[in-house]
């Protein structure tokens, strides 16, 4: 049983690290800011929930089981606030969508 | 056979590795970022980075103590993301538009220092070389 607690933790790790790779990745390679944006939120986001997600299942103790499945939540829900209002802050601000952008839905409708 | 704790800590070097490698990336994007707001959401990722490092480090000794610091560290995380966007809002312009204003303004330095060294040169050049004793003359009066 403990074995297996095991395997799962590693596994988490493996997948939440890869992710985190590859959020750093698309934050290297993606044209734009809201493509970044898109890339970090998400895979960044997911990578590290993992991670917290296997010290919960590696952990002995309730207390250190809770405190990591809180902080799982807590991410969770600022994640996605915090990087939607840079979003809608850098567009209200002007800017631009890289050019290979196929559709803006907040753009004004005659320059659609 | 592989033994499941070798496995296991072949895994926490692995996750070690690419979450260096992942902050390495992200430290590059924030130095270049050519703007402010990919420079913030590279903070945003660190943040992100650290918890996750937090997280590998916690397993891999055994200390609990970290988790609190990862919850701290996020709630740290978010609000500067919060209040960076603010400040983009609050700027109201991007790069761009600083670097046309700086653009105009130099050109209209430029200018500016243009028309008063002709304007100087004329001035001295037209009353002739007799202006300066008749200009300097009244004021001993």
């Amino acid at each position: 049983m403990t074995e297996i607690l095991t395997l799962i933790s590693a596994l988490l790790l493996l997948i939440g690290s890869v992710f985190t790779l590859i959020a750093a990745i698309g934050l290297l390679r993606l044209p734009d800011l809201y493509t970044r944006i898109h890339a970090a939120s998400k895979a960044g986001t997911m990578g590290s929930c993992l991670a917290l997600i296997a010290l919960a299942i590696h952990a002995h103790d309730f207390g250190t089981m809770s405190r990591a499945l809180a902080g799982v939540v807590f991410f969770l829900l600022t994640a996605p606030v915090s990087s939607h209002l840079l979003a809608k802050a850098a567009y209200a601000v002007g800017y631009r969508l890289h050019s290979s952008s196929v559709r803006d839905e907040m753009a004004p409708e005659d320059d659609k | 056979m592989i033994s499941v704790a070798s496995l296991f800590d072949y895994a926490v070097m692995i996750a070690l590795g690419s979450l260096c490698l992942s902050f390495l990336i992200t430290i590059y994007r924030i130095v270049k970022g050519p703007t402010l707001p990919d420079r913030i959401l590279g903070l945003d990722m660190l943040v992100a980075i650290a918890i996750g490092f937090i997280a590998v480090i916690g397993i891999k000794t055994g200390y609990a103590l970290y988790v609190d610091v990862a919850i701290a560290l996020g709630l740290v995380g978010f609000l500067a993301t919060v209040a960076f966007a603010r400040f983009v809002m609050s700027r109201g312009k991007t790069e761009e538009d600083i670097l046309t204003e700086v653009r105009q303004a130099a050109a209209d330095a430029r200018r500016e220092a243009r028309t008063a060294t002709k304007a100087a040169s004329k001035a001295a050049a037209r009353p002739g070389p007799a202006a300066g004793a008749t200009g300097g003359e009244p004021r001993h009066d």
